[in-house]
């Protein structure tokens, strides 16, 4: 009896947070009554250890069942049954504590599901986490000198690719040995790292992350491009570290750096064991439940799935694969219920290795697996955001090449075309448009990773020999084998892949299942909700752009030409045309030497004249080239009580006019000469780019107003330190880089335009007056 | 000698009606036997020596001294006149505004006045341009004053500048210009293009405050003014004539000179306008045909500046100074010999065509919100005793009613046209939910003082001028409009004359009667 057997054990438990893991919880607290369970779960960020199993394990809908069971009793009972010790595998010791240490040693039982499974981990990762992880329970075992049975899960794919039988003996005892020392591999793994770290800090590569940024950001002030700058650099160390994995497993024979990271932990395990007694448990591919605890119970998003809604999204056409190959997939309760026989079942004299796997006793073939899975979608269609069905495409089972040869050059005909919009100046929709393009070249991207990827899986020709996991299924009474199925002969495939599997998992990717467009609200409106919610504290705006089609160039030109005459102001006209693109250059490299050079042409500006001439330059050219909507939400914001503030590198007596709108008015100040004139110089900087964040960030701090509750309003990649230091960045008609930024980050984005009938003129100066009218006030 | 409004009962031989639309025209054949067509009067001859006739009239007013025996030296004067809204479209220089503030400004000085304040009295509308000002006054008057700052637009917002007279039997209170109401004289300089101004609403509207205004401006009252160009059966105009009794019994003396234009729309290029189609000659022809030709090609932006550069030649008939209620009766005598025309019975559809102008958009875009004031506000209240259409008749009007606004003349409109319109076009229901919102909207209320923007209640009080139409009308139909613009305003959009009878058949039958409003020039139908 399995309940029995394990009764009044503790058992402490790797990896409870993971799919298998957190199944794993489950179907122990609800079979096997009188064990207690110890969980080693990694704080998160923000949160503790228990706090993080609370929230991520007994939350969980696998969980639903029990807290039906149980009732109100639920979290007494977990309270009672199961204590939770912080604790890391990739650390020495497991980073326990001394409490941690004393009650991992009260245990009977050790399972370690903890790895990292994501099939495109850094090398180094890898290396920590599942290679090095079970011999780190042994080591403390040793150190603490107890010897709990040890039941570690590994894969099936350890076997490496290879076609024929794969029995359930250690690799390193089989016949396709290479005589691999473990420890070599960590030691050459932790140098690559330190290379590669040292590699990413040379000049040439260093200069390059900057470029790259400023590409992505344009000139959003050191700060953000810096932060940006170091970000690329660690993308750029782990992408090298993944393919280093890929290329080191490649070059071994196993499909990936996970599959080879596990055949060598189960060497190390076996190697370093010393007293402790150590089953393995190695399932295939680990799909959605087919009975326990309810059908189709799935956690996350597994392997086959992104390329199961890719392909049902019309996205992905082809996939690689042999139509006769075998895809070894197998329900997570059976893996579950296969590890708690084997926990149950006890040691046996040498490391036993038990394979959980369809492929040698009940295959699934890849033909029937597409053919049901394209009936399916062809009678259960998604629906793209039109509310029309979307046709999946004919399998025609093309070889890996090929497919790989379609998507890269799409790849490259995308990136060619988003470059091109990028150095365009577009803005608002038409640079949605770019942001569009981006999004395809990521799909597009990501299919290439799957077909890389799973690819080799699904070429995988190896059968998993089942014989030990047989033997100790048919050593089991009825009893057991009802509360505990493993048997992968029971499953029947096309129910399994049609009423368990592709339900469930359409579920879970929350894709469009209905026609008709989506009536519900839109992402945007519900981001609208939010940043008009009374909760906010502040709104802060930019000007240019933003609520106003119109710049510190136009207004100048408006107010220098608005007491010519018309030979005067052709000649004015030419020569600003002449000095526009050395302008327009220099306001490309730096904002605030732009502005403070070009401040520099109101030295001697009359103040009087200035202040009258500004109030109908306000009239004629801010409010003609405002954007109504913008203003209305200016309001909006002041009605619902927050404060408004207009952050902007304008001169302030430019900005005068929309004074009523805001509780206060940061602008560009010139300092004044004793002949009543502007000096053309300024008296502090302009506020542009990070200086925004800083000066918002000043303000909430001296009104003990809180930054997270405020919103800013701006239209350019420059603002994007003020986006980040606010919790509701609004993105008002953005231009390509900042449309891009905005859709990752699923920023509210505005299209605010000129009232439609707002008059038209083609050169910002003021309309021609006559001669009386012209004089000096 | 010019000839009578009439009444022309189109036949099979009748040739196409000219409907205005918007910025263009359409020629829009009736159904021949069920149509009838009102045509205003001809111009009317004017004075020969206007600056005369003007001195005649200060000299020698009705019901009050002669002006200047009401000067004198020391005294406060303050010297109110309509704003741009008059006349549409805009008189040539010299306007009749001009000659007149010369004339009274000249006696002024003659007798020894030097504290004169000159203010316009646009009531809730939007300030005017200098060179609106310079247009209607004068550049010498304007040089003169304007820059002393003693030439100013009235601000209806002015928390220091407004001052209660009094309140009425009805409990209305009389708020008005601050200056006006302590001065020793307010000369009230007056252009009568409609019988809906003048009188007693010049000053209570012109000059009044938001507060004063809401007490006759409101879809109650406009629903029971039957019609707004018949002042004896007007609830506008009683609430008016109230408050003209307590400016008479406790406000500043008031002396107001009133004049009345003839119909003489439109310069010698746009002649055909004015004529009678059948009356077309061979060049009338040939000018509507090139007109409508090249305004098809031209964008709505350079036609609506063409449009609005037109200084029309409109001349004075009658000049009349002195007690306001004698004054404007006079003038009503005038205005309505030049605009009455009879009219028999009812109609089951009235057409109307939509011109570029209204009173609240010179120099600027005829939003969709005017569209449905100057179709169901004025041109629908063209009548005395009954509307021209039945109850429950139709109205089609034709007009391409684009969404488009101006953002500095109406900030309030576009806000209006998004959100109210959004939730209702009951003026009833707006009124309770949403005016008091626009009106006290502390931006449209700088806009409107420091800016040029009607004030931020004034799209609700174009609506409600349209109340009394909307609520008499079966159904109204625009043809040529965007259409999801026109459903906005309640209405329903046909693509052509022809699409908008078959769906007016659903309300008056397969063949209603059909009656067409030949405007402009301004008409008074007079329906027994």
């Amino acid at each position: 009896m399995i309940a029995a057997s394990l009764a009044h054990r503790r058992i402490a438990i790797t990896g409870s947070t993971g799919f298998v893991g957190t199944a794993l919880v489950e179907r122990l607290l609800r079979g096997v009554p009188d064990c207690e369970l110890v969980l080693i779960v990694r704080p998160g960020r923000r949160s503790t250890a228990p706090q993080r199993a609370a929230k991520e394990i007994f939350r969980n809908d696998a969980f639903d069942r029990l807290r039906e069971l149980w009732g109100e009793d639920f979290d007494a009972e977990i309270e009672r049954r199961v204590t939770t010790i912080a604790g890391d595998v990739s650390a020495d010791g497991l980073g326990l504590d001394e409490a941690g240490r004393s009650e991992f040693a009260r245990c009977d039982v050790v399972i370690h599901s903890a790895a990292t499974v994501s099939f495109d981990s850094p090398l180094d990762q890898a290396v920590e986490i599942n290679l090095l992880g079970p011999t780190r329970i042994t080591s403390l075992c040793a150190e603490l000198d107890i010897t709990p049975y040890l039941v570690a899960v590994s894969t099936c794919y350890v076997a490496g690719n290879r076609r024929g039988n794969a029995p359930e003996e250690l690799v390193s005892e089989g016949p396709f040995d290479l005589g691999l020392d473990w420890r070599a591999e960590v030691t050459s793994a932790r140098r690559l790292k330190g290379d590669t770290e040292a590699e990413s800090r040379r000049r040439e590569h260093l200069e390059r992350f900057r470029a790259e940024a400023r590409r992505e950001l344009g000139a959003a002030g050191a700060p953000a491009l810096a932060a940006k700058t170091e970000q690329n650099r660690q993308r750029w160390v782990r992408d090298r570290l993944v393919e280093a994995g890929r290329a080191r497993a490649a070059s071994l024979g196993w499909p990936d750096a996970y599959a080879y990271t596990k055949a060598l932990a189960e060497q190390a395990l076996v190697e370093t064991r010393g007293q402790v007694p150590v089953s393995i448990v190695r399932p295939s591919i680990i799909e959605s439940a087919w009975a326990e605890p309810r059908p189709g119970w799935i956690r996350g998003f597994r392997m086959a799935e992104p390329v199961i809604i890719s392909y049902a999204r019309g996205m992905l056409k082809e996939f690689p694969g042999v139509p006769e190959g075998t895809v070894d997939v197998i329900p997570v309760d059976l893996v579950v219920a296969a590890i708690i026989a084997v926990a149950a079942d006890g040691p046996h004299r040498e490391p036993r290795i038990t394979q959980v796997a369809s492929g040698g006793i009940n295959p699934l073939k890849y033909r029937t697996l597409v053919d049901n899975v394209s009936a399916w979608f062809t009678a259960n269609p998604l629906y793209d955001p039109e509310g029309q069905p979307i046709v999946v495409p004919e399998w025609t089972f093309p070889g890996r090449g090929r497919v790989q040869t379609q998507l890269t050059r799409a790849k490259d005909v995308i990136t060619r075309a988003e470059r091109l919009l990028q150095a365009l100046p577009l803005r608002g929709r038409q640079a949605e448009f770019s942001a569009t393009l981006e999004s395809r070249r990521l799909e597009v991207e990501r299919a290439l990773e799957y077909v890389e990827l799973y690819g080799l899986y699904t070429e995988c020709e190896a059968i998993y020999q089942v014989d030990h996991l047989i033997e100790l299924w048919e050593s089991l009474d009825d009893a057991d084998r009802a509360e505990f199925n493993f048997d992968p002969r029971v499953i029947s495939w096309p129910t399994y892949v049609n009423e368990v599997h592709l339900p469930s998992i359409i579920q879970h990717a929350r894709v469009k299942t209905t026609p008709g467009k989506s009536r519900g609200t839109d992402r945007m409106t519900r981001l609208r909700r939010q940043v008009l919610d009374p909760k906010r504290h502040v709104a802060a705006f930019d000007l240019e752009n933003t609520l106003i089609a119109s710049n510190v160039v136009e207004s100048y030109s408006w107010l220098a030409t608005r007491r010519l005459d018309g030979r005067e102001r052709l000649q004015y006209t030419l020569r600003t045309l002449a000095e526009a693109p050395g302008l327009l250059r220099l306001d490309r490299r730096d904002r605030t030497d732009f502005l403070r050079h070009f401040y520099r042409r109101y030295a001697d500006a009359p103040i009087d004249q200035i202040e009258i001439d500004a109030a109908e330059m306000f009239t004629q050219l801010l409010l003609a080239k405002s954007f109504p909507e913008g203003l209305r939400r200016v309001r909006q914001h002041r009605e619902l009580g927050h404060r408004t503030i207009l952050i902007t590198g304008a001169l302030d007596f430019n900005v005068a006019g929309l004074k009523p709108l805001f509780d206060e008015i940061v602008a560009a100040e010139m300092s004044t000469t004793e002949r009543n004139t502007y000096s053309g110089e300024m008296h502090q900087v302009p506020p542009t780019g990070e200086a925004r964040a800083q000066i918002l960030a000043d303000y909430c701090a001296a009104e003990n107003l809180d930054l997270a509750e405020c919103v800013a309003y701006a239209d350019s990649s420059s603002d994007l330190p003020l986006f980040e230091a606010v919790g509701f960045p609004v993105a008002v008609n953005p231009e390509t880089r900042l449309a891009a930024i905005a859709r990752k980050r699923g920023w509210l984005v505005e299209h605010w335009a000129k009232a439609p009938g707002a008059p038209r003129r083609l050169l910002p100066i003021g309309p021609l007056l006559s001669e009386r009218a012209r004089r000096p006030a | 000698m010019p000839r009578p409004g009439f009444v022309l009962d189109v036949d099979r031989s009748t040739p196409p009606t000219l409907f205005w639309h918007g910025e263009r025209f359409r020629l829009e054949q009736l159904p021949a036997d069920r149509s009838r067509i009102v045509y205003p009067p001809e111009p009317l001859p004017a004075i020969e020596h206007l600056d005369h006739a003007i001195r005649d009239a200060l000299l020698n007013p009705i019901g009050s001294d002669p002006l200047p025996a009401r000067l004198f030296a020391g005294m406060k004067l303050t010297i109110a006149f309509d704003d741009a809204s008059l006349s549409l479209p805009k008189m040539r220089r010299p306007d009749t505004r001009q000659r007149m503030v010369e004339a009274v400004l000249d006696m002024a000085a003659a007798a020894g006045v030097d504290d004169v304040h000159i203010i316009a009295a646009l009531g809730l509308h939007r300030r005017m341009h200098d060179y609106e000002l310079r247009h209607v006054l004068g550049d010498r008057v304007f040089d003169a004053f304007a820059p002393r700052g003693l030439l100013y637009q009235h601000d209806a917002e002015d928390p220091d500048g407004l001052m209660v007279i009094g309140t009425t039997d009805h409990g209305e209170v009389v708020e008005i210009n601050r200056r006006a109401a302590e001065s020793d004289l307010i000369v009230y300089l007056n252009v009568n293009q409609s019988p809906m101004d003048g009188g007693w609403k010049s000053i209570t509207t012109g000059l009044a405050s938001y507060r004063c205004l809401s007490f006759h401006h409101n879809p109650e009252t406009l629903q029971h003014t039957r019609s707004l160009v018949d002042r004896h059966r007007s609830a506008l105009h009683k609430s008016v004539w109230r408050m003209g009794e307590v400016l008479r019994r406790d406000g500043p003396p008031i002396f107001q000179v009133e004049t009345s234009l003839n119909t003489d729309t439109f310069p010698s290029s746009f002649a055909f306008l004015s004529k009678r189609e059948w009356e077309w000659s061979a060049r009338d022809r040939a000018k509507y045909l090139a007109t409508a030709a090249s305004l098809e090609r031209t964008p709505t932006r350079l036609a609506r500046r063409i449009f609005h550069s037109i200084e029309a030649p409109y001349r004075t008939t009658s000049v009349q100074a002195g007690d306001t209620e004698a004054v404007h009766e006079i003038t009503l005598e005038h205005v309505y010999r030049q605009q009455v025309v009879e009219v028999e019975g009812q109609t089951d559809i009235l057409t109307m065509g939509i011109p570029f102008i209204s009173p609240y958009n010179p120099e600027s875009i005829m939003n969709p919100i005017l569209v449905m004031c100057m179709g169901l506000g004025y041109l629908f209240n063209m009548y005395r005793n009954k509307p021209l259409v039945r109850e429950g008749g139709v109205v089609i009007m034709t007009h391409p009613t684009y969404r488009e606004f101006h953002p500095v003349h109406h900030p309030s409109y576009i806000d209006f046209f998004d959100e109210v319109l959004a939730d209702t076009t009951d003026p009833a229901e707006m009124s309770t939910r949403w005016e008091t919102k626009y009106a006290e909207d502390e931006w449209y209320r700088h806009l409107y003082r420091t800016s040029n923007a009607y004030h931020g209640v004034h799209p609700f009080y174009a609506w409600y001028w349209g109340a009394h139409g909307q609520q008499h009308c079966g159904r109204v139909i625009i043809v040529g409009g965007d259409a999801p613009t026109v459903r906005r305003l309640g209405f329903t959009p046909a693509s052509s004359m022809n699409d908008a009878f078959e769906i007016a058949s659903d309300v008056v039958g397969a063949s209603p009667t059909i009656t067409h409003l030949h405007v402009p020039a301004m008409l008074v139908a007079d329906v027994t």
